[in-house]
This record gives structure tokens, sequence and C-alpha cells, in this order.
């Protein structure tokens, strides 16, 4: 499947698409969208971009293999869980937000943390299970 | 206490740093644990003989009332002082007996392991505590059973006695758990006031057969004793301490500890008569058909743990007293028996009782421990045996009814019991040396010293028997009885039946010495009644389960995906289906459902044209690109009826699963007809059934009052609590965080197994 048009396509939808990702995993607290989702749309992006330019290619683009992607993200999620211990020996998962809003992305907290974990997580798992089920089909 | 209780643990553990030092010559001083806890209980003599009881709580799961409790009082001094008295032989004397053992730190760990959760058993004034501490006796019996590892029949014998006392175990915490609701209290102590309401309660038949489940088959009581004689398959200091001393004896606590409570009700003494009773014959008898010194010992436990529940089922002061006593003397007496049989195997490399003769040319001190502990076994004056039987005669001879029954029961086991230690700690001493013995040597001072220890006390109690009585049967009496005359234990109780009856004992038993010479003949004879023994049964119900799984899976799961799918839905189906037409109202109202708008209607139709292309094509990828119309139709559906969040979600699934499908099927061959047309209407007919029955199900679930307060509680909080205005995402990422995270964590174990599974298929095919 590899057409000129696609692939010239790709190279420039990849960027786009992994910047609406975000986008989505931002806005999610106010209006739809949140780390799932956004996870979901990155991958796609990936597995568009396998479709134009190759598997090969595409890992060469990721340098690293996509599975390395959810321990980091699992982390950064119970780390965003455990933290209200650390501040004041709150309840776990109790969200803890600062004051001022940072532009663009807006107000930060424990639970923009967790859902950044999240993404990562389900980037690196629909990622792995899509190109291990592509290489060895 | 707690860190007492703990220490075993702690040592455990800690043998995964220090592995190395205790493996090696220094291994000797492991046995500064147990001795340590041996001088820490020690010292608690003064204080419990003056009647004393010193508890200590800990809080543990308060959420449950589940504390760390622990209670020390005569009852429980005695079984710690005995867990950690024995426990520093043991210890020593394995030291010696595993010398240079590959995985001696790895026994260490479990012996002492086991120590601490015998210790916290016994010291437990909390149900559950003491039902955890009873479950790590078990597992860490599994561990030094198996220990040799590389021996099918350890690992056999090892999983048997898992499941026999894990199956009491499971007993236990049923009966804790009744018994814990019905008292209102999980502690102990604060039953004993309840005894007469907990007695009088419908459930008491219940609690009681549960405990009395957990402590016979924890105890090897008939049927369930074939676990202990396998268990043998143990190394040797394993069976002296957990197989005879300490770990059997915890039915035994068990049913002593719930005396005061649960005791004094006719179901509670002819339960524990009978089955005692019952087990001291029967394993008894068995003891004249073995030739293994161990499988010898191990009967004569059985039927000494027979004579101990028999006599908490006489419930009499006497008798109670009789069992403390005799718990002491077995042992002492059965401990030695088993250390002195591991020598002798260690040094002629046989325990075969009719090849064993003349080793006390060789092994003199070994020899001396063997005779004093057959003397003390069979209860010849003035060892500490003696006062043990005679206490046993004189408690059946004044329990009132059936006395010359019980009496005589009694009489023949103590009779048997006298021929097993005279077998095994006097026969293999006597006698004609045979030559291939002449250069066997004594071992170093470590096997032969703790034997001698153990033996010597029991005969210098035989003396003295005031030392035991005030500082542990006393004290152990007042707790087990409401009201408790004064008592002495002495040696001489004047001309009476009792002391004829132990005449008659040591004469039959003497004489049979003499007459039974154990045989290989004897035993084969006994084999062949196996087929009927209660170990046989169980096996063949165990292989009867194994044999019916093996049909029931291999006609469920016979690897056809779409057989699983169709069971799973047919199953569904009939559930559904019954709960449907027996107990609905199939009228629906249709006056609450909104008007059909024509988006609705189109997208419906596009779902219908696409699942009939489906079932129809004759192409796979054309049947995966049109299952994955039906799913944008859906999320169509849902941004319609404003759930966008959702439908975004759907739509990237979506997306993904059609590439996924598109990937394998890719390189898959053309498509071809493999199901049979019969099969297809099948499972036709199958889904349009299950797809009506959810519509149903989906409608009247519409007309159900809706209880609207959790939705209103997250509308209203969303923005208050967790600063978000989608309320979805606010689920998501904070109200039921906790939730997503399991969840993520499904999702990396659903990755990392296909990556594993596919993986590994990949490198076996290279290696070809």
């Amino acid at each position: 499947m590899k057409t000129i048009i696609l692939r010239t396509a790709s190279d420039f939808l990849l960027p786009v698409l992994l910047l609406f990702s975000v986008f989505i995993l931002l806005r999610g607290h106010y209006l739809p969208g949140g780390g799932f989702i956004g996870g979901l749309v990155a991958s796609i992006a990936f597995v568009l971009d396998a479709f134009a330019n190759g598997l090969e290619n595409t890992k060469k683009l990721l340098k690293l293999h996509p599975g390395f992607l959810m321990p980091f993200g699992l982390t950064l999620s119970v780390l965003a869980a455990i933290s209200p211990i650390f501040f004041g020996g709150q309840p776990i998962m109790t969200g803890l937000w600062a004051e001022d809003p940072i532009p663009v992305i807006g107000s930060i907290g424990s639970a923009l943390f967790f859902d950044i974990g999240v993404y990562l997580i389900v980037i690196g798992a629909s990622l792995t299970i899509i190109f291990t089920i592509s290489e060895s089909a | 206490m707690l860190i007492a209780v703990l220490l075993g643990f702690i040592f455990a553990i800690s043998i995964l740093v220090i592995g190395k030092f205790v493996k090696g010559k220094q291994s000797w001083l492991s046995t500064l644990i147990p001795l340590s806890l041996l001088a820490y209980f020690l010292s608690f003599i003064p204080q419990i003989s003056k009647g004393e009881i010193i508890q200590q709580t800990y809080s543990w799961i308060p959420s449950f009332n589940v504390e760390l409790s622990f209670q020390l009082d005569g009852l429980s001094l005695l079984f710690s002082l005995m867990i950690t008295g024995i426990g520093t032989l043991v210890f020593a004397y394995t030291s010696a007996y595993l010398k240079g053992h590959e995985f001696l730190d790895r026994f260490y760990a479990y012996l002492s392991m086991f120590m601490g959760a015998m210790l916290g058993l016994v010291l437990s004034d909390n149900l559950i505590s003491m039902f955890v501490f009873w479950e790590l006796t078990s597992i860490s019996s599994f561990y030094l059973i198996g220990f040799n590892n590389s021996s099918l029949a350890s690992r056999k014998s090892a999983l048997t006695a898992l499941g026999i006392t894990g199956m009491g175990g499971l007993l236990f915490l049923g009966g804790a758990v009744l018994l814990g609701e019905l008292a209102g209290t999980f502690q102990i102590s604060e039953m004993i006031g309840l005894a007469d309401e907990i007695t009088s309660s419908s459930s008491y038949v219940l609690i009681a057969v549960l405990f009395f489940g957990a402590a016979f088959s924890k105890s090897a009581q008939f049927p369930f004793h074939f676990w202990l004689p396998g268990a043998m398959k143990a190394p040797t200091p394993v069976s002296t301490y957990l197989h005879s001393a300490t770990m059997v004896k915890a039915g035994i606590f068990l049913l002593l500890r719930f005396t005061p409570i649960l005791g004094n009700t006719e179901l509670w003494h002819s339960t524990l008569i009978i089955v005692g009773g019952v087990t001291m014959l029967y394993a008894a008898i068995h003891i004249i058909f073995r030739t293994d010194l161990k499988g010898i010992l191990a009967y004569s436990t059985i039927s000494a743990l027979g004579i101990l529940v028999f006599l908490i089922g006489l419930g009499t002061q006497e008798a109670l007293i009789a069992c403390l006593v005799f718990i002491i003397v077995h042992a002492l007496y059965k401990a030695s028996l088993f250390l002195i049989t591991g020598i002798i195997d260690h040094e002629t490399g046989t325990r075969d009782i009719t090849q064993l003769a003349g080793l006390k040319k060789v092994l003199m001190p070994v020899a001396i421990a063997g005779f004093l502990a057959a003397l003390i076994s069979g209860g010849v004056p003035p060892t500490f045996g003696f006062i043990g039987k005679d206490l046993i005669y004189e408690a059946g001879l004044n329990w009132g009814s059936y006395t010359w029954i019980l009496v005589g029961g009694a009489l023949l086991t103590k009779i048997l019991l006298y021929y097993a230690g005279f077998v095994a700690g006097v026969k293999p001493f006597v006698g004609q040396l045979p030559t291939k013995f002449e250069n066997v040597h004594l071992p170093e001072k470590r096997l032969w010293i703790p034997p001698l220890v153990l033996v010597s006390l029991g005969v210098v109690l035989g003396f003295v028997p005031h030392l035991a009585e005030t500082a542990l049967i006393a004290p152990g009496i007042e707790v087990l009885m409401t009201s408790t005359e004064t008592f002495h234990l002495k040696l001489w109780h004047g001309f009476n039946t009792a002391l004829i009856l132990s005449v008659i004992t040591i004469a039959v038993g003497t004489l049979l010495y003499f007459v039974l010479i154990p045989s290989h003949k004897k035993e084969r004879f006994i084999e062949r009644f196996e087929v009927i023994s209660p170990k046989n049964i169980v096996l063949k119900i165990t292989e009867g389960f194994t044999v019916f799984s093996t049909l029931w899976t291999n006609f469920f799961q016979n690897g056809f995906l779409r057989h699983y799918v169709a069971t799973i839905i047919g199953f569904l189906s009939l559930v559904l289906g019954y709960i449907i037409f027996t107990n609905f109202d199939l009228s629906l109202d249709y006056s609450s459902f909104s008007d059909l708008t024509v988006y609705e209607v189109a997208i419906v139709l596009m779902m219908i044209t696409a699942i009939l292309f489906t079932v129809f094509s004759r192409s796979r990828l054309a049947a995966v690109a049109s299952m994955g119309i039906v799913g944008f139709a859906f999320c169509l559906l849902f941004l319609f009826y404003s759930a966008p969040d959702l439908a975004m979600t759907q739509f990237s699934v979506d997306t993904l699963t059609v590439i996924l499908f598109v990937l394998v099927l890719y390189r898959l061959p053309k498509y071809l007809k493999m199901s049979k047309n019969v099969l297809r209407i099948e499972h036709g007919v199958l889904s349009i059934i299950f797809g009506a029955l959810m519509t149903i199900l989906v409608l009247k679930v519409l007309q159900e009052p809706v209880n609207a307060e959790i939705t209103d509680y997250y509308a209203q909080n969303a923005y208050l609590l967790a600063k978000g205005k989608n309320v979805v995402n606010v689920i998501l990422v904070d109200f039921r965080g906790i939730d997503t995270l399991i969840e993520t964590c499904v999702l990396i174990v659903a990755a990392l197994g296909v990556f594993g599974l596919l993986k590994l298929r990949l490198k076996t095919r290279d290696k070809k």
C-alpha cells in the first residue's frame, strides 16, 4: 500500500494528528476529549504512517519500541494518584491543583498528569498490539 | 510479644541476604533464634504460675475488627515452650544433619517461618489472626514436606498434605466467621463469657462441625489421617518438629482453646470420644504392620493424637490434666525417637527395622537416648511417661458410663504404643551387629545431644513432677475449666485399678515386643487392604475430578473460536430468556418514546445494509470494512444523543479494530467457505435470538424508574470538587480514578500478552 499520495499526505498528517491528539488530551477536562481518546488518536496517527511508509520506517521514526511508553505512563499515573499523600497526607486520588493557570495549557493539577499517564499507556498498548500482530501476520 | 512472633518471619526473609552465611560452617548460629525465644518465654513462667494472663494488642485492620492480639496464659505458654524448646534442638540438629546441603538456607527459612506461624497461632487471641497463622503453618509444612523437590513422591505427599490441611483451614475460616458473627466479637477471651449463649444457639452445631473438621484434618484424625505418613517424606528434622511435636498438635490446641467456649455439650463429648477413639485404635493397629522406622513413628503419632482428642472429649478435669501431661510427654519422647531415627538413617543409610540391629556397640549415647525414650513412651516408672499414662487410665475409669469400652480401648492403644516405642527406640540397638554396619561411627555432638536432652527431661520430670505442675499444668487447667479443684501430679498413687492397668500394659507390651517381629510379610498383608483405605478413596475421588474436568474442558474448549462465542451467547440467551419470560411484563409503554427522526431511520437502514453485506460477503476485507461501517453508524447515534466523548472513543476504537483486522486478514488466503450452511443458519438464529433478547431487555430498562442521585452528584460536584466541566472525563480521572488506573493495567497486561504470545512463537519458529 505504498502510494505516493498517501505517503506525501502522511508526512504532513503525522505531526498534525499528534498535535491534535495532545489538544484532545489537554481540553479533556472542560470539553469532550481526554487521555484515552487522545491516546487512540495518536496511535492512529502512527498506524497511518506505518501504512504509508512501512512498519520498519515508522519504527525507525519512533526510535524506541512503543511498549516502553507503558511503564512510563503507568508510573506517571500512579505517582499522580499517590501524590496527595506527600502533600499534606490527603487520601490518594485527591485532586491537587496549582493556583494560577498556565497560558495555552490551562490549569495544572494531578488529574492532568494522571490523564497524561493514561494517554501514554493507551499509545503504548495499542501500538504494541498492532505492531506485534502486523509483524507476525 | 509481636516481635517474638515476627522474629521467625524476619529471619526467614533475611535469609535472602544472609543465605550464604547460614548455609556455611556457621549454620549452627541460627539456633540462637529459637534459643532466645525460649529464654524469652521461660522468663514468663513466674508470672504465669501465679495465675496471671498477659495480653497485648496491636491494631492491624481495625475496620474489619481484626487485631493482632496475643494472649499468654498457661495453655499458650505450654505450647510456646514446646515450639521454641524443640525448635532450638531441631535447629541445632539440622545444622549437622543437613550439613553442606545445597538448600540449607532455604530449609532454615521455611523452618523459622513455620516457628513464627506456630507461635502466632498459639498466642493469638483473635480468631482471624489465628486463622492466618493456621494457614501459614500449612503452607510452611507444604514447603518442608516437599523439600526434596526433585522426588516425585515428596511433591505428591506435600500436595496431599496441603490439600487436606488447606481444606481444614477453609473449614476453620467458616467456623471462625460464624462464631465471630454469633458472639459479636472475634476476641477469643471475650467469647468465654458467652459460652452458654453460643452452645444454645441454632448455629452451634454447624460451628462445632466446622471446627471439628479443621482440627481433625490438621491433627490427622481418622479419616483424614493419611497425609501424615506421607508427610514423612520430609527430612527427619521436619518430621520431628512439625509432624510429631508441634504442627499436628495445632488441631489439639484449637480443641483445647475452644473447650471452655464450645465444649460441655453432648455433641462435643461424643464426637471427640468416638473420633479420637477410632483414630487411636486404627493407627495403633497399623503400627504392627510397618517396617519403616518413620512409618512406625508416624502411625504411633497419629495414635497419640487420637488419645489426646479422646481425652479432650472426656472433658473432665482429670482428663484435661492427662491431656496436657500427655502433650508434654509425647513431645519429649516422640521428638527424641524421630531424632534418633534420623541419626540411624544418617549413619547407616536405612530405616528398615528388619535390617537394623546391634547398633549400641557403635552408637552408645544414641542407644541410651533410645532406650530412655522407649521407657518414657511405654510409661515405665519412674519416668514422666508413667504419670501421663496413669492419668489417662484414671480419666477413663472415672468418666462414668461405658467405662470398660473406653478403658479397654485406651489399654489396647497404650500396649501397642509401648510396643512401637520399643521397636523404634530399643530394637535397632540390641542383638548382633551386622557386619555391614561395623564401620558406622558416632556422629558429631549436635546430632546426638538433642535427643539426650529431651529424654533426660522426661526422666527428671518423673521425679519432680511438681515442676511441670506449677509452671504449666495448673495454669493451663485454669484456662480450660471454669472451676478447678486442687490436684497434684505424683508418681505413686497407691494400689488402684490404674496401677493394675499400667502393669498389664508393661507386661503385655514387653511380651508383644518379643513375639511380634516386624517383617515385610506383614507389611504386604496390610497393603492388600489399601484399596478400601481412606487415602485410596480420597485419591480416587481426586482422580475422578481430573477425569471430569478434562472431559468438561474438552467439550467446551475445543479450540474453535466460533464455538466459544456460540457457547457464551447461547448460555446468556438461555438465562436472559428465562428471566425475561418468567418475571417480566412484556407490554411496553410506547407513549414514553420520543418520535423517530429521519436521521435515525437513515442510520438504522445503513446499519442493516452493512450487516447484511457482512454476512453475505465473499471477501474478507469487504466484510471487515462493512463491520466498520456498523461501528461508525453507532458513533453517529451517540452523537445524536449528545454523547460526544463516547462517539469519539467509539470512532477511534473502530478505526483501530478495522486496521487490526485488515492487518491480520490481508495475508490470509482468499475467502474460503469454512463452515457448513447448517452451522451458519444455526449461528444466525442464535444471533437473532440474542439480539432480540437484548433489545427487549434494554427497552424494559428504559421503563424502570431512573435513580438520578449519582448522576446529579457527579454533575453538581464535577466543577466544585474536581475543577472540571467535562463530567465524563472528571469521572475517569478523578471520581473513579482508581478504576481507570486498574483498567490501564489491564490494557498493559493485554498488550504484553499479545507481545509475549506472538514473539515467543516467532522465536521457536526461528529455531527450527
